[in-house]
């Protein structure tokens, strides 16, 4: 009985086939625009933020639709998601540590063995 | 003068919606994820934990390719293949982005299936998804050996940064391994859905508990993940 009424209490994620299909095919083209940007050989600047637009578009329709995340309520989208974030607060820690760490090795040994 | 309220005790109040859901939830004094079961919720916060495991290896990739005075491996050059006389560059973590791609669509199809209780659509997409798991550890298997053939080791390769060796073997060895895991955790899914095992409540073997069509979706989200780290060890590793 008791698992009855556990049972109706939660939402059953169920959604249309056809938004499936259809994140799985933007999946595709974004991964092939992402190859592409290796293909054509682009650099500097335009790499990076194509690269970093097509990563975040793909890992947010794997989250919001795959996942379900667009249909959970706040109290999870926002303890699952904001967490990650502090990792970039070790990023720019980081950025930091590895540009003092190669300024040291280029005034160190930069005139080399 | 206010009138009590009846209330069904069966039945839930309704729940706000919206930022004073998420300020109700949190603040409830009972379980905060409301509508999500233990097993959904357990799963999600195990993700988490992978997500700064993962995290972390990125970050200390990041620090390393930063810090180093000796050129990085060109990974385009590194991971080409010559196929019918054509150099391709990238074309081997290509189809395996596509490989893994097409196992989470199969997946999600799976789910749907799972929910409407259509038992053997439900267990022959999640072999389909295992297959593609199997495909992608294959040709990962492929890529090491290919690799290891041409020098490249943990302490140094042919081309530059001798850290290049050890954060691949270490990034995708993890990426790798968890994708075994889940493929293994798909076809003991997969098994109990053909059996029927969840029409007719049959218990589990280790925790002697009925199971429910729920655990596709909790499978799912392993395997989502799984494919969702790819994506950024895709961008950052071999196209950064």
């Amino acid at each position: 009985m008791a698992h009855a009424e556990a049972h109706a209490e939660h939402e059953q994620q169920q959604h249309p086939i056809k938004l499936y299909l259809l994140v799985w095919g933007l999946l595709f083209v974004l991964s092939f625009f992402s190859y592409m940007v290796d293909y054509f050989g682009l650099q500097g600047f335009l790499r990076w933020s194509l690269i970093l637009i097509f990563m975040m578009l793909k890992a947010g329709l794997i989250v919001a639709v795959f996942m379900h995340m667009a249909w959970e309520r706040l109290a999870l989208i926002y303890a699952m998601l904001l967490p990650p974030l502090l990792v970039l607060v070790f990023v720019a820690l980081m950025v930091s540590e590895s540009n003092y760490v190669l300024l040291t090795r280029l005034a160190f040994f930069g005139s080399g063995p | 003068m206010s009138v009590p309220l009846k209330t069904h005790p069966a039945e839930s109040l309704p729940r706000p919606a919206g930022l004073a859901g998420l300020a109700a939830d949190w603040a409830s004094d009972q379980r905060t994820f409301k509508n999500v079961s233990w097993g959904k919720a357990m799963m999600w916060i195990f993700l988490l934990s992978d997500t700064f495991i993962f995290g972390c290896f990125l970050l200390a990739y990041m620090t390393a390719r930063m810090s180093t005075t000796v050129p990085w491996p060109n990974p385009s050059e590194v991971f080409a293949l010559e196929i019918g006389g054509t150099h391709m560059p990238l074309i081997l973590i290509a189809i395996m982005t596509f490989v893994l791609i097409s196992s989470s669509g199969t997946m999600a199809m799976a789910v749907n299936y799972g929910y409407r209780r259509d038992r053997r659509k439900t267990a022959v997409l999640m072999l389909v998804t295992a297959l593609f798991g199997a495909t992608f550890v294959g040709m990962q298997a492929f890529e090491w050996s290919k690799l290891i053939e041409e020098g490249v080791r943990p302490w140094g390769n042919p081309w530059g940064a001798a850290q290049f060796g050890s954060t691949f073997f270490m990034i995708t060895g993890f990426h790798g391994t968890h994708v075994t895991f889940g493929v293994i955790f798909l076809l003991i899914v997969a098994r109990k859905v053909w059996r029927g095992d969840f029409d007719t409540e049959r218990r589990g073997f280790f925790t002697s508990r009925k199971g429910r069509y729920e655990i596709v979706e909790i499978t799912g989200l392993y395997w989502h993940f799984v494919d969702l780290v790819w994506v950024f060890i895709f961008a950052f590793f071999y196209l950064w």
